[in-house]
């Protein structure tokens, strides 16, 4: 299906292309059953940053203050990439690992459950 | 130009004419047949959606309202609206409210509610130019003016709560630049910018008709148990032209699945797309009625339970022999009844440093409250995130989320709903479309996009915008030393913790109405008094 529109070929503009990101481009994180973040969140990130720097440098300061993130086993933590799982090369870049534009990274830590029986 | 009327109205013999004959005139003879300007050069936007109608003349509007008439009854309530405002203000009855955190529940009004009524006041301006039947385009002239006296009775009436209570004063401009209004915005942005009977069938039907009962009866019920008896009267004078619009809502729809068969799958989906853009953007509402009245008149499940169980599947019922359906993902709506007012609040605690309102956490005699009426899902799964919030204020460590959310495509919500069936876990939708990822947080959402790709790919996603550099104000060097983005966001969007959002106990509001009413800030916290030693400020005029 497409938009009916007045004219022939209308096209809206692509408004979150990586070039408009000023070298960096948006990487989406989740923690699944830790709803404490009641939302997945958004940053820009280089795409050249280790996935290893991305765990130790920039997840604490996301979900830090969860009391569970400093008894997460990283060797056990089960990532996701747009749904699908895969095992992270902690020492290649993001996009080495596939991770591109606007991808979706979402992690279960199934050693920590979440709180209170409620996935908090 | 020939001046021939469509049907034969009754000539003028200088006697007072009956109404049926004012209107008859009123309408069909405004409408001529042109004859130096081809009818798709006058009527240029009426085609291209596919949609067919044979005969215009089968439009009945179900009101005959004249314009004289139409006047009359206005003028009448306007001076009933303002002598009830002025008796309110004489009276300094904003202090006569049950706390000040129901003012914040008409800081949403006047911030996302006033702006959405001007933008449909706009749509409805377009659409009275383009159809080409007299009586429709009529009905969407009064309906243009009725938008527009919406947006001004709610102004006015706000206004005067605006003299004493922060996060009011700038509310165009927050309109357009907040994060969490660009929900509302993009709403009526879609419908305006789409064609006139889709405007028509999303609008006057599937908000209007199916749901704005939800806005007007909670909010108007919830004042009136709160003692603001000036919403009560906008409200009040706001919904008998709701009801006109409605019964204009599904006039349109039986007029157009009457005129040609060709015209249901086209209805029907727009009926999918308007319900379930309609029923997110009212997720606001669930918030409003199951967290921010302190006298609270139902739960939103309740309220969805009467105003589209039980009459949207009576109305649909009826529109059966038409070959129309209830909305797709109507079934969702019915399950997540039980959390989206939760999931909302906690979405907006976090954020509170960048709402337009500040927030607080339910009190335990709240929260018996919300057992009750959430049997299945609170004490299950909400209560103990508040409690754990709770514990962390109490210990001078509160919980905020410094991180900007991933926001969905369509919508434009957070990512905050969960899965229909499992309530531990967010839902997440992607999609690919010319080599790009996007993001939804429902099937919902996911499915509009799909059928229109072209047009959401430019839809304008506040926290992509702040991360491409557009939401800071011009005197902003992002190379400086000290350039915090997440600042100057909230500074181009008008937003201050403490005056517009930020945390309840510590805000301007709370701080005022104590030592100006000797009453709590939170009826349901009597003995907390906010902290504020210094004596306190009349807000910046």
């Amino acid at each position: 299906m497409s938009t009916q529109a007045i004219r022939p070929g209308y096209h809206g503009t692509m408004k979150d292309t990586v070039d408009k990101f000023h070298g960096n481009q948006i990487l989406n994180i989740g923690w699944d059953q830790h709803l404490m973040y009641a939302t997945p969140m958004c940053i820009p990130v280089p795409p050249a940053m280790p996935f290893g720097a991305l765990v130790q440098q920039v997840l604490p300061g996301l979900f830090g203050q969860h009391p569970q993130f400093a008894q997460i086993d990283w060797t056990k933590t089960q990532w996701q990439r747009s749904g699908e799982a895969f095992t992270p090369d902690m020492d290649k870049s993001l996009a080495d690992n596939g991770l591109g534009h606007k991808a979706m990274l979402r992690f279960k830590t199934p050693d920590q459950p979440g709180l209170a029986g409620a996935a908090f | 130009m020939s001046n021939t009327a469509t049907t034969s109205a009754p000539q003028s013999t200088g006697k007072k004419l009956s109404l049926k004959e004012n209107y008859a005139l009123l309408t069909r003879d405004l409408g001529w047949d042109p004859s130096y300007q081809k009818a798709e050069d006058i009527w240029r936007n009426v085609q291209f959606e596919g949609i067919k109608i044979h005969d215009w003349d089968k439009w009945e509007d179900p009101f005959r309202l004249t314009m004289d008439a139409y006047w009359k009854y206005q003028g009448e309530k306007e001076r009933k609206l303002y002598a009830i405002l002025d008796a309110f203000q004489q009276n300094n009855a904003q202090f006569n409210v049950t706390d000040v955190r129901y003012v914040q529940a008409l800081k949403l009004f006047i911030n996302a509610v006033v702006g959405m009524e001007y933008a449909s006041h706009r749509g409805f301006n377009i659409i009275g130019r383009e159809f080409p039947g007299t009586a429709a385009r009529i009905a969407a002239q009064m309906q243009a003016i009725d938008e527009l006296r919406h947006a001004q009775t709610q102004t006015h009436a706000l206004s005067h709560y605006n003299k004493y209570f922060a996060g009011m004063s700038n509310f165009p401009y927050q309109y357009d630049r907040t994060w969490y209004l660009s929900i509302p915005k993009s709403f009526f942005e879609d419908a305006v910018s789409s064609g006139p009977f889709e405007f028509v069938v999303g609008i006057c039907f599937a908000f209007e008709y199916v749901l704005t009962n939800l806005v007007f009866m909670p909010w108007m019920s919830g004042a009136a148990y709160n003692s603001d008896m000036s919403t009560v009267s906008f409200g009040f004078s706001a919904q008998s032209d709701e009801a006109r619009h409605m019964t204009l809502g599904i006039e349109v729809i039986k007029f157009l699945l009457e005129q040609d068969p060709a015209n249901v799958p086209i209805v029907q989906g727009w009926i999918d797309k308007w319900f379930w853009r309609g029923y997110r953007l009212l997720s606001l509402v669930a918030a409003m009625m199951d967290y921010m009245l302190p006298k609270r008149v139902m739960s939103w499940a309740e309220a969805w339970e009467i105003y589209y169980e039980q009459n949207g599947g009576a109305l649909f019922a009826d529109l059966a022999r038409y070959g129309i359906r209830p909305p797709k993902h109507a079934d969702v709506t019915v399950k997540e009844k039980h959390h989206v007012g939760h999931q909302l609040w906690s979405t907006f605690y976090q954020f509170r440093h960048a709402a337009g309102f500040p927030v607080w956490l339910p009190k335990e005699e709240e929260m018996q409250w919300l057992s009750a009426k959430y049997p299945e899902t609170f004490d299950k799964y909400y209560r103990p995130r508040f409690e754990h919030w709770a514990e962390l204020e109490k210990q001078g460590t509160p919980f905020a989320n410094p991180t900007l959310p991933q926001l969905c495509q369509t919508c434009q919500w957070p990512l905050l709903f969960t899965e229909p069936d499992d309530p531990t876990q967010i839902c997440y939708r992607e999609g690919a479309y010319l080599g790009e990822k996007f993001h939804f947080c429902s099937d919902g959402c996911k499915d509009i996009f799909e059928k229109e790709p072209e047009k959401y790919v430019h839809a304008h996603l506040p926290v992509h915008q702040i991360y491409q550099g557009s939401y800071f104000m011009p005197d902003v060097n992002p190379t400086a030393p000290d350039f915090n983005p997440l600042v100057e966001a909230l500074r181009y969007m008008g937003l201050t913790a403490g005056h517009d959002g930020g945390d309840f106990n510590t805000h301007i509001d709370a701080k005022n109405w104590e030592a100006w009413t000797k009453r709590p800030a939170n009826a349901h916290a009597p003995h907390v008094t906010p902290t504020a030693p210094d004596t306190p400020e009349r807000k910046a005029a």
